[in-house]
């Protein structure tokens, strides 16, 4: 760490620098974020961003458990199935999808963003909110604008996911199964 | 202190529930309480079922501290969901129908038995313990979802429900099952009166309307482990419609999972002969597809068949899959002819012969047609009953119900209650009545939890606010008194049977058995032989038996030891008296002359000669 009097004297520099002139000076800015001490110590700010990539890495892992443990996706999708007959695939299909379904009802609240009857006319108002409605066909103008519903779209509305598994078990998408005779 | 509230629990076979009112209010509502269990390892889920099975995990079971509970982060014994569901992968660790062996007397209910015949390394509890561990997990929940002193568990009026065909022993060893769990006011319901109440509350003030004085209700539950009937008769008390419990059948193990592993053996033939191979993994997928391929074709009564689909195993998930289906007619062949059979109202089922199936350990009935433990039921249960003469018979002497009502998650079905009730009005033409039509089924809403709901209205019903149910004992009790003939080397002297509590003595009164004294050695202890008959209903009390075989059964001694400062080892007169209690018990008790009191206790042991 750097010295004592360095950091006073630092301190007080940003104090007053950004008091007045609303701004960091810079050689500061470069001696401390550069410098290998921040980097192996990380700041608070940079613990809790490891954390939530960390956790929200984590859960998608984990979703992807819930759908094998309970609906067998991931076998699903790993499987080559292009030597299989429709009908086998088709009966299959029925079951996985059955589970599967039983899961996304269970952990997650979807809700169409638009509720209305697809291939009716609907309205897109000024304010939209671009990610959750996508324009196609001729865009042009500005909102509000006609147009027709083509699919509805689905949000999250709640996830209720259970507490994530100790340790290493936060990698695991299906636990190796071995019978014991 | 009042309590509170007034809880009602149906501690089942395959299922529990719980459900509770307020006290104070007279007009409230019975809730169905959510029961929060571990569903999957880091998973705890609110369902208003808690399965009746409990796992004792090793080390290798399960991720560390994947089984934590909101009050408990390290169980020794997981219970319900997850219980099960893991007990389908390795069953030495599983222990389930507990309730079934409360009540099978031929194993020691208190030692550590369970898991049956599981490897010695693991952990085994006893019938008893395992029960107590349900009620506990159920009591703990409650506590902790009603925190402060004066609502805890222990502090309620608790009504727990037992099968009507259970005896003296199996009701006493669920008492003790609940004292060891911290219950502390408990009164026992039998079942099919809880299911009967529930039906009750459903109707509100108009079931005056559904029946009248002279009818006969007979009670139908079949649960996924049991089966069990009872009469109801409604007469008049006073200008106002009283109900009366008058029969009670023998505890059938029998019911739903015999249902569906039956239909899931017959796929499993199916695919066999096929060519497939059906391993216990796969017969465990084929039982739980088989109970939803069932569920459907009841669900739509114009399907002809419904998929079976067990998926391959491993990497070769859709290569693997096996496709089957169920057909309706061997639906139809299956369960409701193998189960619910036509037959006459004289047949009467193979009777067991005590053995019970060596890999499961339990007495499951031998003869799987419930209609013709039906027939059994109807014939004799009532004939020698008290209440005969008030209770609707037929030239044969059957006792003709005018009403049915069904109750356990098997009666869901709508196929099986057309059948029971095609099966009854055939019965019932025969003898000369009118068919039951569809206002005489009393329809009971939400089967499954209907006990739960019922039980907690008769604790409002006890508190003045509901029509009670008069039940009384559901056997005949007696005492074994030696006979005074000489006894013959080798051979047991004959023991005559004295009617200590005869079928029907009400709660809450006692009787004193007249006309003789036993001299009992103070401070030795004394041992009476105890036994009951579920066939003979006219004894009164102080009969006297002389030819009882077949008729009366042997349960466990009743013991007592007189302790009296200063008289040790005299010999003291006392007579005998007996009480059924309000909480659904009985209680026998030596009186001295000078008014001192001993209760008895029966000394619950495993009866070697069966």
């Amino acid at each position: 760490m750097i010295a004592f009097s360095t950091r006073v004297s630092y301190a007080f520099r940003c104090f007053f620098v950004i008091l007045s002139k609303g701004e960091i000076p810079q050689d500061i800015v470069r001696e401390l974020i550069a410098s290998p001490s921040t980097t192996l110590a990380s700041s608070p700010a940079r613990i809790a961003t490891d954390k939530v990539l960390d956790d929200s890495v984590d859960r998608a892992v984990q979703m992807l458990a819930l759908f094998q443990r309970d609906g067998r996706l991931v076998d699903f999708l790993v499987e080559d199935v292009s030597p299989y007959p429709d009908g086998q695939l088709g009966a299959a299909v029925r079951s996985i999808h059955d589970s599967c379904r039983q899961v996304l009802d269970r952990y997650i609240k979807l809700e169409p963003v638009i509720s209305a009857e697809e291939d009716q006319p609907v309205s897109v108002l000024p304010g939209m909110d671009q990610a959750a409605i996508k324009l196609v066909g001729n865009v042009v103008g500005t909102p509000p604008v006609k147009g027709v519903l083509r699919h509805r779209g689905w949000k999250v509305t709640e996830v209720s996911l259970p507490s994530l598994p100790e340790g290493s078990g936060r990698k695991i998408v299906a636990p190796a199964e071995v019978e014991i005779a | 202190m009042d309590s509170e509230f007034i809880v009602g629990i149906d501690l089942g076979t395959t299922n529990s529930a719980l459900a509770h009112c307020h006290v104070a209010d007279e007009n409230a509502q019975i809730a169905i309480d959510n029961i929060p269990q571990l569903v999957n390892p880091n998973e705890v889920a609110d369902r208003t079922l808690l399965p009746s099975f409990l796992y004792v995990p090793g080390e290798l079971d399960f991720p560390a501290g994947s089984l934590q509970l909101p009050w408990d982060t390290q169980p020794t014994f997981v219970i319900g969901e997850l219980a099960r569901k893991r007990g389908a992968e390795n069953p030495s660790r599983l222990v389930a129908s507990a309730k079934s062996w409360l009540s099978h007397a031929a194993v020691n209910r208190n030692a550590a038995i369970l898991p049956w015949q599981s490897p010695d390394e693991i952990t085994k509890v006893s019938p008893v313990d395992a029960s107590a561990q349900f009620l506990r997990y159920l009591r703990t929940l409650w506590d902790a979802q009603h925190p402060g002193g004066s609502t805890a568990l222990s502090r309620q009026d608790v009504f727990l429900t037992v099968p009507a065909s259970f005896d003296e022993e199996a009701r006493e060893l669920t008492l003790r099952a609940a004292e060891q769990a911290g219950f502390e006011r408990l009164t026992l319901l039998e079942e099919p009166q809880a299911a009967f109440y529930a039906w009750l509350q459903s109707q509100g003030d108009s079931w005056r309307k559904r029946i009248k004085v002279g009818d006969l209700v007979l009670v139908c539950d079949i649960g996924g482990g049991t089966t069990d009937f009872s009469l109801i008769t409604v007469t008049d008390e006073g200008g106002d419609l009283a109900l009366k419990r008058v029969a009670v059948g023998e505890h059938i193990l029998l019911g739903g999972d015999n249902m569906d592993l039956a239909l899931a053996r017959l796929l499993q033939q199916k695919l066999e002969a096929e060519g497939h191979r059906i391993d216990n993994y796969q017969l465990q997928g084929l039982w739980y597809q088989c109970r939803s391929a069932k569920e459907y074709l009841f669900e739509h009564s114009k399907a002809q068949k419904q998929d079976v689909i067990l998926l391959g195993k491993g990497r070769k998930l859709v290569g693997g899959t096996i496709k089957s289906e169920l057909l309706r007619q061997e639906l139809d062949r299956v369960l409701v002819e193998g189960f619910f059979p036509e037959v006459a109202s004289n047949e009467m089922p193979i009777r067991p012969r005590r053995i019970g199936f060596q890999e499961l350990g339990l007495p499951y009935a031998a003869d799987a047609a419930i209609t013709k433990h039906l027939a059994r039921f109807l014939a004799q249960q009532l004939q020698s009953s008290p209440e005969a003469a008030n209770s609707r018979r037929g030239r044969s002497g059957i006792a003709c119900p005018t009403h049915v009502l069904f109750n356990g998650g098997v009666m869901k079905a709508t196929a099986l209650r057309e059948r029971v009730v095609n099966v009854l009005n055939r019965w019932l033409t025969e003898e000369g009545f009118d068919e039951l039509g569809a206002a005489q089924v009393l329809d009971a809403p939400d089967l499954e939890h209907a006990v739960a709901r019922g039980a907690a209205y008769y604790g409002k019903a006890r508190r003045g606010h509901g029509v009670r149910i008069r039940s009384g004992a559901s056997r005949t009790y007696y005492i074994g008194i030696e006979s005074a003939m000489p006894a013959v080397p080798g051979m047991e002297a004959p023991m005559k049977a004295l009617c200590v509590v005869p079928f029907g003595m009400e709660e809450g009164t006692e009787a004193q058995i007249p006309g003789r004294e036993f001299g009992l050695v103070v401070g030795e202890p004394a041992e009476f032989r105890f036994l009951s008959s579920t066939i003979r209903k006219q004894d009164q009390v102080g009969d006297l038996l002389d030819n009882w075989l077949g008729e009366v059964e042997e349960l466990s001694p009743l013991e007592v030891t007189l302790n009296l400062d200063g008289k040790h080892g005299t010999v003291m007169p006392v007579r005998l008296e007996s009480r059924v209690t309000e909480i659904g018990t009985l209680e026998v008790w030596c009186v001295s002359r000078e008014g001192q009191r001993w209760k008895l206790e029966l000394n619950i042991r495993e009866k070697s000669d069966q």
